[in-house]
């Protein structure tokens, strides 16, 4: 039979005062939460979780956190979100202005409306925690740059009366904190909005972990992306992988080749504009969220052939051309010079160090049919290894992006057909078999790796399967501490073939959080039912 | 060359003729759907025998007008005669494992009517929660509910339901499955639920309902006085499925009773003694009733006219089960492959579709016992965050299944006709989801 321990304070309670709730003491002995005192509810499936703990409201899970019983009351008239003495940030920021009035809605809604009460000040039951002061330590905050690899996400957050104070390095961490504080506010039976006096330290296990979006097999419009960036930013994602064009069809609307869109759009509205892409990308800074975008070649790419001529290569059957095309055709420079002025497009629009170029899924049979590539595999001595002429071309694509000062993501393939890359490529491991091998091999070969091949999310089925995408443990693979360190994080993929506007949200979310812990918390938070716990509580926050 | 299109003549009416009309009446099992549509020039003309003929032939009309590239309006030259191949097409919806707004209800009788389906069966308790607002037991959703303030259906919202789907043509039966699935009527009614037994002890938990007891019989006989007011239909549906006998086995009481009964052993002999006494009360209320194949594979003797809903799709194959039960007398109706909650990646649709209700051996008057099926959403993992896009487009499948033609089978004319009715459905403002890569003039949401 289990100790019931209620929140009326007893006296074993009273004398326990600090509740001391490690997930990880930082660089020291590990150890995996403290004993669960509280009795799990009869049938915990259906009942909402109330009278839990603390760390019961949290997602994902922070690396170090202690609470206490000890609870403080907001107001929601008078409580502030401020910038604190000392922090290198201030109202010119604009990045935590923004912040920190989404974070007051978050955190108080409705009410956040209500002016002052008629309850006097001194007849509270508990003391008033009036202010969250927000201290960026560093002398260069961020306010104006933009999120990326390197960022520093790490925050730390003291809440105890009268003030509580959350520092960090730069912007990016003040934003994961302003979230783990707006989780720790709940309402009493009353109403009133109440917060355990913590500590937390924080910061991300991997420094990549991302979300893919697919707007070619379906068009998503600008607010089901926006939405989406918002959820990311509730569960700590920092990456917006935006596959933006594919096969089916050619969303973005490029300012060197219009046609590109015109013609392979599925229809004049189902576009992105310079404007929409510059707020996606604006939104998603103020997030703290990196949008890489991806141009898959030379596969995945018919619908670029609608509006760009001779890109394609056209596919024969003998002598005669059947009038289907294939990948991009690599042995034409008209190829190359499209695919200079395109990239050098792309480098300008999206402000990320990285661009991810695809190169997955290649059908060699249209090329292998194809009278003048036939020829030019001769001539240039590949025999009939067509894995050279897509590393042919895979090099000198990335060569041109190399001269944009850009670097590259490039799917598993591209690694694995033995292109030449330079050292800072990251390769996207994807495919499901046996891939932890794979991780091994990419990062024996001393590359960076990600990792999506156990988290494609449109591989939908009945049941819990969030509890599958949260048992991955990235390094599970046979590898030296350095391997190791070269995973650098990974993706949750939401694949579009029968996902849209329609069925985003409830198919990404809340399964993409598991996703999302796996790649913020420690390693060894790996307890299913307190996952359980959690992850409910903050579904119903994130409704 | 351009195509000239002939100015149509602008047809500014439909007539619409209905022979029986019956305005307000209550569909039923045995409502005529049947109905004519005649377009040709200068007339529009649609005529049915009851005004349920006529609401089906007003969804096809609105689903023959299309709009050219310049916006304008027209209809071609048509000449339909239609009339459902199964008089009983439904879906279900459970409201136990997860309340439904009543928005999400209604909206879901409206996406109902646009594919011709009539029968909501509204599967609205079970083990989680009980939220359905009992004016004879006010105790059972005050205690049971998930919350009783706001997770319930008041009786003005089942009225509102059965009004709105009426008005659709759509028949309301409601189903209180007892004697399993019940843990949620236990804290409103004390002594209802059999008490388990851990050794001598009572254990704590409870199982199914207590079918030993007199105040047993006492209660489902008030309940199901009420509920066969409240729900004007013929039949309600009793359940029976799934009944675990762990918990009679446990408790002595009933041990004793099996032996005073000469039941023995077998504890379905009790299963049955209790359903056969809830029947006889639904009987005497005038109803008729549908249950689950248990009480059917249990032996239960039960009313000729008694509907056997067919589910499980393992043990038995289920065209077996519809050969078993139709042979046997019964009318029946087909669920096992419509489980619409069970999703998979991919356009699993066609598997829904690609089902045939009459496959299975027997003779004509057995096929004519099948009166039709049900999709069935249960709520294990859906509320109202993704009932349409789960629903919609793929019970469409059944729907078509059930009305039209059983040779009607052809899934790429299938694929195009459900993928422009699923575009169709968005620009009504349902939120159905994709069948594959594609797009809808008007996406969900904008654009």
């Amino acid at each position: 039979s289990r100790r019931a321990v209620g929140r009326a304070m007893g006296l074993a309670a009273l004398l326990l005062g600090l509740f001391f709730v490690p997930a990880v003491l930082v660089s020291t002995s590990l150890r995996h939460g403290a004993p669960r005192t509280e009795p799990e509810p009869e049938g915990a499936e259906w009942e909402p979780a109330s009278g839990g703990l603390p760390k019961d409201l949290l997602w994902p899970l922070p690396q170090w956190l202690r609470t206490s019983r000890r609870q403080l009351q907001l107001a929601p008239g008078r409580f502030q979100l401020v910038h604190g003495p000392g922090s290198s940030a201030g109202p010119a920021c604009a990045l935590l202005q923004d912040a920190f009035r989404r974070y007051y809605e978050y955190v108080f809604g409705q009410s956040g409306r209500r002016k002052r009460g008629r309850r006097p000040l001194g007849a509270r039951a508990e003391p008033e925690l009036s202010q969250l002061q927000v201290v960026i330590e560093s002398r260069e905050p961020g306010c104006h740059s933009y999120p990326h690899l390197g960022s520093s996400e790490a925050y730390h957050l003291t809440v105890t009366e009268p003030v509580a104070i959350l520092k960090a390095d730069e912007v990016w961490g003040a934003l994961r904190g302003l979230e783990t504080f707006s989780q720790l506010v709940h309402e009493d039976d009353y109403g009133s909005f109440l917060i355990n006096e913590s500590e937390i330290d924080d910061f991300p296990r991997f420094a990549h972990r991302g979300i893919l979006l697919d707007t070619s097999r379906h068009y998503l419009p600008l607010k089901s992306i926006l939405t989406n960036l918002d959820a990311m930013a509730f569960n700590k994602f920092n990456v917006l992988h935006w596959h933006i064009v594919d096969d089916q069809s050619f969303p973005y609307q490029s300012i060197y080749f219009p046609q590109l869109s015109d013609k392979g759009a599925y229809s004049y509205n189902h576009i992105y504009t310079p404007t929409d892409v510059h707020l996606v990308i604006e939104y998603a800074r103020l997030r703290g969220i990196r949008v890489i975008p991806e141009f898959d070649t030379p596969g995945h790419t018919q619908s670029w052939g609608k509006g760009q001529k001779d890109l394609l290569t056209p596919c024969y059957s003998g002598e005669q051309p059947t009038g289907s095309f294939g990948p991009v055709n690599p042995i034409l420079n008209t190829t190359y010079d499209f695919m200079t002025k395109f990239f050098k497009e792309i480098s300008s629009v999206f402000p990320d160090a990285y661009i991810h170029l695809g190169g997955d899924e290649v059908n060699f049979d249209c090329w292998k049919s194809n009278p003048e590539v036939k020829e030019f595999m001769k001539k240039q001595g590949f025999g009939i290894d067509y894995a050279k002429l897509e590393s042919y071309y895979i090099q000198k694509i990335l060569d041109i992006v190399s001269s944009y000062n850009k670097r590259y993501m490039v799917w598993q393939e591209v690694f694995d057909n033995k292109a030449q890359l330079k050292p800072d490529t990251v390769v996207q491991v994807w495919m499901e078999n046996n891939y932890a091998h794979e991780l091994s091999s990419v990062t024996g070969a001393g590359f960076t790796a990600i990792l999506a091949a156990p988290w494609y999310l449109d591989y939908i089925s009945y049941g819990q399967d969030w509890k599958k995408y949260y048992s991955v443990e990235p390094l599970n693979f046979p590898g030296s501490e350095k391997q190791k360190k070269l995973l650098i994080g990974g993706e949750a993929c939401l694949w579009g073939e029968f996902v849209d506007a329609t069925n985003l949200t409830p198919r990404l979310w809340p399964r993409a959080s598991a996703v999302g812990e796996r790649l913020w918390s420690s390693r060894n938070v790996t307890n299913l039912q307190d996952a359980y716990t959690r992850l409910t509580n903050h579904r119903c926050r994130m409704l | 060359a351009e195509k000239e299109l002939p100015q149509g003549t602008p047809c500014t009416q439909l007539l619409v003729f209905v022979a029986t009309p019956d305005c307000d009446g209550f569909p039923s099992l045995d409502s005529k759907e049947n109905y004519k549509l005649s377009v040709s020039e200068g007339s529009l003309l649609l005529s049915a025998d009851s005004v349920w003929g006529a609401l089906r032939g007003l969804e096809t009309f609105s689903q023959l007008v299309g709009r050219d590239e310049n916006g304008t309006y027209y209809i071609n030259k048509t000449e339909i005669v239609d009339f459902p191949r199964f008089p009983h097409r439904g879906l279900l919806l459970d409201t136990s494992r997860h309340y439904l707004p009543l928005r999400a209800i209604l909206e879901t009788l409206d996406v109902m009517a646009y594919n011709k389906f009539n029968v909501f069966h509204w599967h609205i308790v079970d083990d989680p929660s009980f939220p359905y607002q009992s004016l004879t037991f006010p105790e059972l959703s005050k205690q049971g509910a998930f919350n009783a303030m706001t997770h319930v259906y008041t009786a003005s919202d089942v009225q509102t339901v059965i009004e709105y789907a009426r008005l659709r043509g759509i028949r309301v039966i409601a189903e209180f499955d007892t004697p399993g699935h019940t843990l949620s009527w236990g804290p409103g009614a004390p002594g209802l639920l059999t008490p388990c037994y851990l050794g001598r002890d009572p254990s704590g938990t409870y199982g199914p309902i207590n079918p030993i007891l007199n105040s047993t019989y006492q209660f489902l006989s008030s309940l199901f006085q009420e509920v066969s007011t409240v729900f004007p239909d013929f039949f309600l549906h009793l359940g029976g499925d799934e009944v675990d006998f762990t918990c009679w086995k446990s408790n002595p009481k009933i041990r004793a009773f099996m032996k005073e009964m000469g039941f023995g052993e077998d504890y379905k002999k009790l299963e049955s003694f209790y359903i056969q006494r809830l029947l006889n009360i639904v009987s005497s209320l005038g109803k008729g009733y549908i249950v689950w194949q248990e009480v059917f594979d249990n032996g239960v003797k039960m009313k000729p006219d008694t509907i056997i809903h067919v589910w499980k799709e393992n043990s038995t194959p289920y065209m077996e089960e519809m050969a078993n039960v139709t042979k046997a007398g019964y009318p029946a109706l087909l669920s096992a492959p419509w489980y619409l909650n069970r999703i998979s990646y991919g356009q699993d649709w066609m598997v829904a579709y690609k089902v045939e209700p009459l496959k299975f051996e027997g003779v004509p008057e057995q096929k004519d016992r099948v009166i039709g099926g049900e999709a069935c959403m249960w709520g294990e993992y859906v509320d109202v965050t993704n009932l349409a896009p789960r629903l919609w487009p793929r019970a469409g499948a059944v729907a078509e299944r059930l009305w039209s033609n059983a040779t009607v089978r052809d899934l790429q004319d299938a694929y195009v006709r459900l993928a422009d009715f699923r575009c169709k459905l968005l620009g009504r403002g349902v939120q159905a989801q994709p069948l594959y890569v594609g797009y809808c003039e008007n996406e969900f949401g904008g654009v």
